[in-house]
């Protein structure tokens, strides 16, 4: 039976906190940058610019368990400063050019953050959580990820039970994961937790599923009252479609 | 184990309201002191909504959970359990902090026409205008360290008793100024928990530390300072 670890990650010393976790991430390989640019205007310029990608619904579209409110000041404000604050960061620097997702990798730092790493790991953290999410989600999923939580977690509800727990008891800002880890000796999937921006891309995880518990996701629906939040999250916006095509992903991934 | 009963009952004092005696062996529980101001006092600055979740909610759950660690710290302690001992206090940072820092919050603020936001006057007054040059630089450098702080957290004047001059900090969560620098005395915190503004600033921050200064109970900053520079 598989435990599954609540580690909290602590940017400020760059260390796991549970000691019984592997040492800090090695640098995952540099893929191949990715550009995404837009021609300005008649001086043919190129600049790399992140784009702010709406989520793949419209705003009112997880109603009545997040409200268009929400989402159009989630996305709308949080996430799009985000974004721009990293493209005035980034602009003239030798991050042009990279993917988000190395940014967040490369400003990790082993933990010594440097300025950039808010904004870009937020900026992936928000794309990655809409993501996660779609109108009409919930219930469980099925296949070979029903399996694998099954293996790892005992049941799909002890699953849902850690998950639950890990994103309630994430004190002040931050995010709650299921997360694939690939290694020599195993292949498991893991409840983690963050605080503020971190994720664990950063430490060698393949993110799967997240839950963003920074008030500001819930303030408005649910006020201080998270653990409500949590459980409609479960229950009515869980895209696993989302987690499944994400798997499988990571397993190809974590083969090469 | 005379000496252990003894150590059971000493006081888990703060200087705060304390309360009731809730079982035989005198722990002391904490609970939830009242506002000194009505919740819709404090308008347009900081909405009633937000005062009253603020304090009926958030505060009140801190100390609910405050309550159960110290219990089961207690009962850790009696059994000599060292392992939960030591587990137990990121519980009781947290909230205890939690407690700790909004006691202080709900006496930093008051209404208008109770003196909110009027300026300090006397021996803080003047450290203000020593240690910053003026009231208007030091509200400038409060309002952007509170606007820049990553997350949740606070934002903080304080007096360091030993170095003797005024200091901004800030706190992450729900650590106590003390965590900063044992020397260090709070005389005024700022809530940047979301929770603190985003039914009324939402995402604007910077919005909420521009007009929380007009509520801010300098009389009460002033008392402290006056009291710990003695």
């Amino acid at each position: 039976m598989a435990t599954s670890l609540n580690l909290t990650l602590f940017p400020s010393q760059g260390v796991l906190v549970n000691p019984g976790l592997p040492g800090p991430a090695r640098t995952l390989p540099r893929t191949k940058p990715q550009r995404r640019f837009l021609r300005k205007g008649a001086s043919n310029l190129i600049t790399a610019k992140f784009e702010l990608k709406p989520p793949p619904y419209p705003l009112n579209a997880l109603e009545p368990h997040m409200s268009q409110a929400t989402l159009e000041f989630h996305w709308g404000k949080h996430h799009k400063t985000y974004v721009e604050n990293l493209n005035k960061q980034i602009v003239g620097t030798e991050l042009e050019g990279l993917s988000l997702e190395d940014i967040v990798v490369v400003s990790y730092n082993k933990g010594d953050l440097l300025p950039y790493f808010n904004n870009a790991a937020q900026a992936w953290n928000h794309d990655f959580f809409w993501e996660s999410m779609k109108p009409g989600g919930g219930g469980k999923p099925s296949g070979e990820l029903l399996d694998l939580i099954e293996k790892d977690f005992g049941s799909f509800d002890q699953f849902v039970e850690e998950f639950k727990s890990a994103a309630a008891t994430q004190f002040g800002s931050g995010w709650a994961w299921l997360a694939y880890r690939a290694s020599e000796k195993d292949k498991k999937l893991e409840v983690v937790k963050s605080l503020n921006a971190v994720n664990p891309l950063v430490s060698d995880y393949f993110p799967l599923l997240t839950i963003d518990v920074w008030e500001h996701a819930y303030y408005l629906d649910f006020q201080n009252r998270r653990p409500d939040y949590i459980s409609t999250f479960m229950e009515k916006l869980v895209s696993w479609e989302a987690v499944s095509a994400r798997l499988e992903k990571a397993k190809v991934q974590a083969a090469k | 184990m005379a000496f252990r009963s003894l150590a059971t009952r000493k006081t888990l004092s703060l200087g705060l309201n304390s309360t009731r005696l809730t079982q035989s062996r005198a722990l002391q529980t904490f609970s939830l002191p009242d506002l000194p101001y009505d919740y819709g006092a404090l308008e347009p600055a900081i909405s009633g909504e937000i005062m009253q979740l603020h304090h009926q909610k958030h505060h009140q759950t801190y100390i609910t959970n405050y309550n159960k660690a110290l219990e089961q710290l207690h009962e850790a302690i009696q059994k000599g359990d060292s392992s939960t001992v030591v587990k137990l206090q990121t519980a009781i940072k947290f909230n205890g902090g939690g407690h700790i820092n909004h006691s202080i919050f709900w006496n930093n603020l008051a209404p208008i026409h109770e003196g909110g936001g009027e300026p300090p006057k006397g021996s803080l007054g003047w450290a203000i205008d020593t240690n910053f040059g003026s009231l208007e630089s030091l509200i400038q450098k409060i309002s952007a360290e509170g606007a820049a702080l990553q997350g949740s957290g606070w934002v903080w004047l304080g007096l360091d008793k030993e170095l003797k001059k005024l200091v901004i900090e800030t706190t992450a969560n729900q650590d106590p100024l003390v965590t900063k620098g044992p020397n260090l005395v709070p005389l005024l915190g700022i809530d940047v928990w979301e929770h603190a503004y985003y039914l009324q600033y939402k995402n604007v921050r910077p919005d909420y530390l521009k007009n929380i200064w007009k509520v801010i109970n300098w009389k009460y900053a002033s008392g402290v300072y006056e009291k710990e520079s003695a």
